[in-house]
């Protein structure tokens, strides 16, 4: 009855085989493949990275300079886009229907159930009109950022800007940075990156399968809080900043002020510079490129980058060393006869000073003088071993941060130059030259290039008698004020004090009736020195260096006006307006009869002379940016740089090089 | 038979009703995790399908408990009846049935209620084999009798694959155990074995390798056994010309005669494409929720996969994803534990019947228990295609679970009735 009993064994073993196959199969992906684990987090977890504000940077008075302006970025989920008013939508967000086909398409492309960036940093206002008809459009929705905001529109070189990282910061970041995050480029920014941009914070949300967040994952015990970035108060001083650049307006040029007693700079002018803000929303893209293509630079950070010879203004170090030295003193007396004979040919000097001492010299910037000074320097040694006693004179000037980095608080910072004995070697073969072959280095010309920062150092070093702080920007860091250690430690220059008073005799007498006579400030007491740098291109840079008051001073400062002239006719009354401004609040009507508003109406821009090929090149790449990407394409804005409008506008009269960068000077004595 | 009561429950097999218990309480537990829902935590909350499944099970321990009360020959003698009836239903879902989720398999009963009457279509064919099988004057080798066996299986497979209902049509299939068990040829379940090798082989490795391999196992076969036996050695050779025709064969028969659907699902299993944002989603998501849930599980109500909707049809047909992410490894062994238990147990109660009638009706139980349990879990697990059927006793669902127990304590009744039947 019961046949085929057997075959139940069979049955059974087809059971149990096959269970056992799903269960060993269950075993790898539960137990040995790690894998899914992995991937169900990563299905529910996102990690959202909470960007803290940057820190905003205040000036000495605690007024602000950059902080942070609310923005929108317009973020689209393809997905939960319905059909609405395209073209009321292009019009709120002043877009055009292509721009908003390749703007979708991209969006797509990266992923149709998650968020991204339809359009980018709208202002609060024009978000106001576009919140208004967010009900209609579903699928976009704004997200709240933030960007910088300057309040004063000043000191855009000191501050420098904000902008996405790159590939190459990303790399050197060891992954800190993400694509589409923002650093400092230049300036302030750049330097003070890791304290202005705070501490990120990690949430972990969970998503269900719509991607709809559903709460934070684990109660929020792994997420972390973003910290806000350190607030930075600046040594600058935006009164006197604001007029520096005022001053400077339609001019090439810098100021540089430091308070000699700290090292702090007060005044940080670059001119031409540019509205900081232009660097900042939607129309940043086109800003910038047109900035870039500015024939002036604006990006140029003048008070740090650009060289320039001293001139004169390089007399008062050159005393100094000779004093120290004890090849000279002050009650000396030198015959000017109208040039100085350096071997067998003349350096000639601006006019017959007749007898002149030590602080007549300065006071009449006396170049026979100075080659006297020099002289006896290098020829110390009886006229022998002169690249010996050249080398221990570089020395002394590389002790005012002549020549060396100063290692001021922003990127890019040029040394200068002071040539070294073996540069000469080279040129003339070792033993072949004498101080007369290098004579013009004693009136701070030939070779020798400083920039302006330099320039004010040396003042605040003299105005010290014998010290300088690390000149700097940022004054202290953060709520409690931290100042960095190496900025409270003094520098000294290897001169005794003692030997600065008669120094700082001349340079009073240079404002109270020598070159510098017409800037003189009724109740102030000013030294300084004009300094007429020659430039083998163009016109002579303006240049004046001083310091204030006499007793106690208070702002040491170094003014560069480009292609200009004089110092005294330049450089000089633009010096003793920010000084006086400093240190009076107000600038008192002058002996003389000048007056600012007078400076800040000149245009002294040099010519630009665009070369036929260039000019093609120009139209070219202008036609070409009409046509660009209409993802780019905007009203065109122009930026109000009247400077270069009117540089342009005059009838160009002879070749220039590039003014800004071709400074070095050809090695030619002054006849 | 003084105390004919209580030597019937004495005589009901425990064993088993508890391992159905432990079932359909995992099941319960694991629905409520499925579709948590967190403005009705209450797992007796009737709003939802937890709630809904608690009366589901007390409604099922009802009818297992009726049909325990039943009379045993009522059933046999009322097994042509039910077949036809299901049959009728049938073929009436096809036309006046409503379609859910594209197939037309179910009636209305009114009040929120739907009848599936594919799910007791089992049970009724179960019966009618049975009884056809148990007829003193039928066996299964005797090729007329294996016809009307055949036809019995293939009435209402067919008339289940024309809604189409591709999962149940399977089922239907496993009950060529039955058979088996009962006399068929054990050619018949190695041809069937060895069809389905040709089939993933063709699609998967060129055409001509199979055929080498093919030709060189039979000439293996022929040298170690054949020598004598010209039987044996024609048998192999018309296999071997079948089988390469088959092969041949077998290309067209997937690119046109399957349907995109069906096609780009084995694939998926297969292999031959990946697509896991489109068709391969839904397995794929079910294999990290199975594979995420490691050794131990997340815990209850802890599963990330299905607590926020990664798993499609998380209380239905992939109710086993929910086992294994808050169960773990640990999950997974206790369920299919208790399903090998509930089978091989099966296959005991079927052995110890006198009745062949009772006999034959257990291995029909076991076929179709045994067959939904694996086509789930490997359709979970992506060692099968997408096909939608129910994990018998914990799949969220009226109808399943009725039909199944049904099925379940009809063999109960049989069971406890087997000395009756012997004297009857």
């Amino acid at each position: 009855m019961n046949s085929f009993f057997e075959r139940r064994y069979v049955i059974a073993g087809i059971f149990i085989a096959l269970i056992l196959v799903l269960l060993a199969r269950l075993f790898y992906i539960q137990v040995v493949d790690d894998r899914y684990f992995l991937y169900a987090q990563n299905n529910v977890m996102r990690r959202i990275i909470q960007y803290p504000a940057r820190g905003p940077i205040l000036d000495r008075t605690g007024k602000i300079m950059v902080q942070n302006e609310p923005i929108y970025d317009i973020m689209v989920i393809p997905k939960q886009v319905k059909p609405f008013d395209t073209v009321e939508f292009c019009k709120l967000l002043d877009i055009d229907k292509e721009g908003f086909d390749k703007r979708f398409a991209k969006a797509k492309v990266y992923s149709p159930v998650r968020a991204s960036v339809f359009e980018k940093q709208l202002s609060v206002q024009a978000y106001a009109s576009f919140q208004e008809r967010l009900s209609e459009f579903p699928g976009f929705y704004p997200q709240l950022r933030s960007v910088r905001t300057y309040p004063d529109s000043a000191a855009s070189q000191f501050l420098g800007y904000i902008g996405e990282v790159t590939d190459a910061i990303i790399k050197r970041s060891g992954g800190y940075y993400t694509p589409g995050d923002y650093v400092g480029i230049t300036g302030v920014e750049k330097s003070y990156e890791s304290t202005l941009r705070g501490q990120r914070g990690v949430r972990n949300l969970i998503y269900d399968s719509h991607n709809t967040p559903k709460g934070s994952y684990a109660n929020g015990a792994y997420d972390t809080a973003a910290v806000a970035g350190e607030r930075l108060i600046s040594s600058l001083d935006m009164r006197i900043q604001k007029l520096g650049e005022k001053l400077m307006t339609n001019k090439v040029g810098s100021i540089v002020a430091i308070e000699p007693s700290t090292g702090e700079i007060l005044c940080f002018v670059s001119s031409p510079t540019y509205d900081p803000n232009l660097l900042v929303g939607r129309q940043r893209g086109n800003n910038a490129a047109k900035l870039y293509k500015d024939p002036y630079k604006p990006f140029f950070t003048r008070p740090v980058q650009a060289y320039y010879p001293p001139g004169s203004s390089f007399k008062p170090l050159s005393a100094l060393i000779g004093l120290q030295e004890g090849l000279i003193k002050p009650s000396d007396t030198y015959n000017c006869i109208g040039y100085y004979m350096a071997g067998n040919h003349r350096v000639k000097c601006t006019h017959v000073h007749g007898t002149v001492n030590l602080a007549g010299a300065i006071a009449g910037s006396c170049n026979g003088y100075f080659n006297m000074v020099f002289a006896k320097v290098l020829n110390a040694q009886g006229g022998k071993n002169t690249d010996d006693s050249y080398t221990s004179w570089k020395a002394n000037v590389n002790k005012f941060g002549f020549g060396e980095r100063l290692g001021v608080d922003i990127p890019s910072e040029g040394k200068g130059l002071v040539p070294t004995a073996k540069y000469y070697d080279k040129i003339y073969h070792k033993g072949g030259w004498r101080s007369t072959t290098v004579a013009s280095l004693a009136i701070g010309q030939g070779e020798l290039l400083a920039t302006p920062l330099q320039l004010a150092n040396i003042e605040a070093t003299i105005a010290n008698h014998g010290f300088y702080y690390k000149p700097h920007l940022i004054k202290a860091i953060g709520d409690k004020q931290v100042i960095k250690h190496e900025y409270t430690v003094k520098n000294y220059v290897g001169i005794d004090a003692q030997y600065f008073e008669p120094v700082i005799n001349g340079m009073q007498s240079v404002v109270d009736y020598g070159t510098g006579q017409g800037s003189k400030i009724p109740g102030i007491v000013m030294c300084g020195k004009t300094g007429t740098a020659q430039n083998p291109h163009g016109k002579n840079h303006s240049l004046f260096v001083a310091f204030a008051p006499r007793d106690n001073p208070k702002i040491a400062i170094a003014v560069v006006v480009e292609n200009s002239g004089d110092g005294g006719t330049w450089a000089a009354p633009i010096a003793s307006f920010i000084v006086e401004k400093y240190l009076r609040d107000t600038i008192t009507k002058r002996p003389s009869g000048i007056y600012p508003e007078y400076y800040i109406e000149k245009n002294l821009l040099p010519e630009i002379i665009v070369k036929p090929a260039d000019k093609a090149k120009l139209k070219a790449d202008s036609l070409k940016k009409a046509t660009a990407d209409s993802l780019k394409k905007r009203k065109a804005d122009s930026i109000k740089q009247a400077s270069f409008k009117s540089a342009q506008n005059k009838p160009a009269k002879k070749s220039l090089g590039n003014v800004l960068t071709a400074m070095l000077p050809k090695r030619k004595d002054d006849e | 038979m003084n105390n004919h009561q209580r030597s019937f429950f004495f005589n009901v097999d425990w064993v088993t009703v508890l391992i159905y218990l432990a079932l359909c309480v995992i099941g319960w537990f694991n629905i409520h995790a499925a579709v948590f829902d967190e403005n009705h935590p209450n797992i007796l909350d009737f709003d939802t399908q937890y709630g809904k499944q608690f009366i589901y099970i007390l409604s099922a321990l009802v009818i297992g408990t009726v049909i325990l009360l039943l009379e045993s020959r009522f059933l046999s003698a009322l097994a042509p009846a039910f077949y036809v009836v299901t049959v009728v239903l049938l073929a009436v879902v096809l036309v006046a049935g409503r379609n859910v989720g594209g197939n037309q398999a179910w009636i209305d009963m009114g009040g929120g209620f739907r009848l599936q009457p594919s799910e007791f279509a089992k049970f009724a064919t179960c019966l009618l084999l049975a009884r056809y099988l148990s007829a003193t004057n039928v066996k299964v080798t005797d090729p007329k009798s294996f016809l009307i066996a055949g036809g019995i299986i293939f009435l209402p497979m067919l008339l289940i694959k024309m809604q189409p209902d591709d999962g149940s049509t399977l089922v239907f299939c496993s009950l060529i155990l039955v058979l088996y068990r009962e006399g068929l040829s054990v050619y018949f379940l190695i041809i069937i074995g060895l069809l389905a090798t040709l089939f993933i082989s063709a699609l998967l490795v060129n055409v001509w390798f199979i055929i080498i391999a093919l030709i060189a196992i039979v000439a293996l076969l022929l040298f170690m056994f054949g020598r004598r036996n010209r039987k044996f050695v024609a048998s192999l050779i018309v296999g071997l010309v079948l089988s390469i025709g088959f092969i041949f064969c077998v290309k067209p028969l997937y690119y046109h005669g399957l349907k995109p659907h069906q096609r780009v699902r084995i694939d998926e299993v297969l292999g031959l494409s990946k697509d896991l944002r489109g068709v391969g989603y839904n397995q794929n998501q079910s294999k990290i929720a199975i594979g995420s849930g490691r050794i131990w599980g997340k815990g209850y109500l802890q599963g990330t996969q299905t607590k926020y909707a990664f798993v499609p049809e998380q209380s239905t047909d992939f109710i086993f994803c929910t086992v294994g992410e808050e169960w773990g490894f640990a999950g997974s062994v206790v369920v299919l534990g208790l399903y090998l238990f509930l089978l091989l147990r099966i296959i005991m109660i079927a052995e110890r019947q006198r009745a062949p009638f009772s006999r034959i009706y257990g291995y029909g139980v076991a076929s179709i228990i045994f067959c939904h349990v694996i086509i789930n879990i490997a359709m979970a697990i992506g060692y099968m295609p997408v096909i939608g059927i129910p994990l018998p006793f914990i799949s969220y669902g009226g109808s399943s679970l009725w039909s199944f127990t049904i099925l379940l304590f009809i063999l109960l009744k049989l069971d406890s009735n087997r000395m009756g039947m012997n004297y009857a």
